[in-house]
């Protein structure tokens, strides 16, 4: 037809044609000019995403025009984070539980010939995996489809929001398969090589507009407390990103940087990245779904609205000074690792009081967790959060860390908060997601989400009980000595000690992904129609209006 | 001014300028007439859906 041959030259069409098209030409340099390999196997990577992504802006902006378009709120690409979140989520458990039995198993999970499956580069692969790809798609979903219910507008932009959200895939894609390569920054939570990184900040300054363009159009008068948590952790990280990746590279057709940045300064700069990549990516982004998710399905209003406030601000004021208690007994002045053990403690306040606050919202709703397997993951994701935010500033007290430090307790604590806290209250999020943006009445089956409940704390239990035995016992043995001032074990025999605890801890990791793979099933069945199906009057925002007036 | 000077002031600015805005964000969440738009803001998540 001679009329869905135009194309419509909107602004954010130009703008992200724009974009590719630079992108397009810097890849294909970038593969000619390449000095390694690795580099141009990225380039390549780059160029066919991008040209990818130019096809289908191309047949989105040739399209005819849907009608009703501007006055709905965009579900769309909520629903395709909500399919990345399952699909990082399996994935990145998936690589958790192979270097775990790598770690127990090292004579049967060990293969040489393929360099790629080294621990080295599964790792980072992992924790990338599970925290941006999984944690990130999570957050993503959650505050485009948070924003705009609560400020009562459809999400600014145009397709801004796709470029976003195919922006941060292409950033995931280009981090992972180039750990798998062996291409790293050497900087933990944050090793994507320069060019990666700055792709990711024109993806996340996209999301920022996106987020604050949502907020500057709404109807609501009053920006809801969700909105700041998830305002605060977008400009935080687009800071810490930025800061801690400022590096000059070797070449530009090549993948290998140097820091700007060199000796203490350096170590401290990582470490404050990446403790507020706790603080702000995995702690105030999530905290942002359970302000919206727990009162929403325990269908109460939140217990202390004031405390949220207080809760958001004192959090915001004190983690970032946190950073430097991963540096106890370093080169760091003394001054700094105190002062970063301190605002730690300090922290127990507005943890806590967060923790209350998301509990006390069940107030006249308690029988609830008896019945809704969906509230009692949330429930217990706030306990987890309260628990895992009890024994960090612990593990911050400089004479504890220097037992802790370096051991599997450090693994155990990382993991009670990611697979307890951000691990359950994202998949509350996506159990209650999935029917209202596929508009269904109920979830497949609740029975399966019990299923996934109990396997996954079971798990849970397991991995987080294994490694502070093992984190502990490694601790001691590595400062015990004998009766004439010697080391009492040589390291082997402490990893020989620990054997035991990583069989269990896989075991643990391997329930925790079963849940999970339960909970993708439950999710596809449901978004299938396989459920009774309806259509809420106020996914119009302008009922949504109405109803609230009355 | 010497690096010492110029790290006390901005230390002691700092540690003001911070505190100040907290315990203006505190006394705002506090402050009584905020009362009732706060307790409006708490039922904000119940009042977007029919469900």
């Amino acid at each position: 037809m001679p009329e869905a041959a135009v194309v419509r030259w909107r602004a954010d069409v130009i703008g992200i044609f724009f974009i590719i098209i630079v992108g397009a030409l810097l890849a294909v340099m970038g593969a000619a000019h390449a000095i390694d390999g690795p580099f141009q196997a990225q380039m390549w990577t780059m160029l066919a995403a991008l040209l990818l992504g130019g096809a289908a802006l191309l047949h989105q902006v040739t399209k005819p025009p849907q009608q009703s378009d501007a006055t709905r709120y965009e579900n769309g690409v909520v629903k395709a984070g909500v399919i990345a979140s399952m699909f990082w989520a399996v994935a990145g458990l998936l690589v958790g539980l192979i270097i775990a039995l790598q770690l127990a198993f090292p004579n049967i999970f060990y293969f040489p010939d393929f360099g790629w499956l080294n621990f080295g580069r599964l790792r980072p692969l992992h924790t990338s995996a599970v925290i941006f790809a999984f944690g990130g798609n999570v957050l993503i979903a959650t505050s485009f489809y948070v924003v705009q219910r609560t400020c009562r507008a459809r999400l600014a932009g145009g397709l801004w929001p796709w470029f976003v959200f195919w922006g941060y895939q292409l950033f995931i894609v280009l981090a992972g398969t180039g750990y798998l390569m062996g291409i790293t920054e050497s900087r933990e939570y944050a090793e994507p090589p320069w060019y990666t990184d700055i792709w990711l900040t024109i993806v996340w300054v996209a999301y920022l507009l996106v987020f604050l363009g949502t907020i500057w159009k709404r109807q609501e008068k009053h920006i809801y407390v969700a909105n700041w948590f998830y305002l605060a952790f977008i400009v935080t990280i687009a800071m810490l990103h930025i800061v801690n990746n400022l590096a000059i590279p070797v070449d530009f057709a090549g993948s290998f940087s140097y820091s700007l940045f060199s000796g203490v300064q350096d170590a401290l700069t990582q470490w404050w990245y990446g403790h507020n990549a706790v603080g702000f990516f995995l702690t105030a982004g999530f905290l942002a779904i359970m302000y919206y998710f727990v009162p929403k399905r325990a269908e109460r209003p939140i217990y202390s609205y004031r405390l949220s406030i207080v809760h958001f601000w004192a959090l915001i004021f004190l983690y970032i000074w946190a950073g430097p208690h991963h540096l106890h007994y370093t080169a760091l002045p003394q001054w700094a690792q105190t002062l970063g053990m301190t605002f730690s403690i300090m922290l127990w306040m507005p943890s806590w009081g967060g923790m209350i606050n998301g509990l006390m919202t069940l107030s006249g709703a308690w029988d609830k967790l008896r019945t809704d397997a969906v509230l009692r993951m949330l429930v217990v994701s706030v306990a987890f959060y309260g628990m895992s935010t009890f024994e960090g500033p612990m593990m911050s007290v400089r004479a504890v860390n220097s037992l802790s430090h370096y051991t599997d307790w450090t693994i155990g604590h990382v993991h009670s908060g990611a697979l307890g806290w951000v691990g359950f209250v994202s998949f509350g999020a996506l159990y209650c997601l999935a029917p209202w943006l596929w508009k269904r009445q109920r979830l497949y089956s609740m029975a399966l989400v019990d299923w996934h409940f109990w396997i996954a704390t079971i798990g849970i239990v397991l991995y987080i009980t294994s490694m502070w035995v093992a984190g502990i016992m490694q601790g001691l043995m590595w400062r015990a000595y004998n009766e004439f001032g010697f080391l009492e074990y040589s390291f082997v025999e402490t990893v020989q000690a620990m054997h035991p605890y990583y069989i269990i801890r896989a075991i643990g990791g391997g329930l925790y992904l079963t849940g999970a793979l339960i909970m993708v099933y439950n999710l596809w069945r449901t978004a299938r129609g396989d459920a009774p199906s309806f259509e809420r009057a106020t996914d119009v925002p302008a009922a949504g209006v109405l109803a609230a007036a009355e | 001014m010497s690096l010492d000077a110029a790290a006390h002031h901005a230390q002691t600015a700092g540690l003001v300028l911070l505190f100040g805005c907290f315990v203006i964000a505190v006394i705002y969440a506090l402050w009584p007439s905020n009362r009732q738009k706060f307790s409006q803001a708490a039922r904000m998540p119940l009042e977007d859906d029919n469900d």
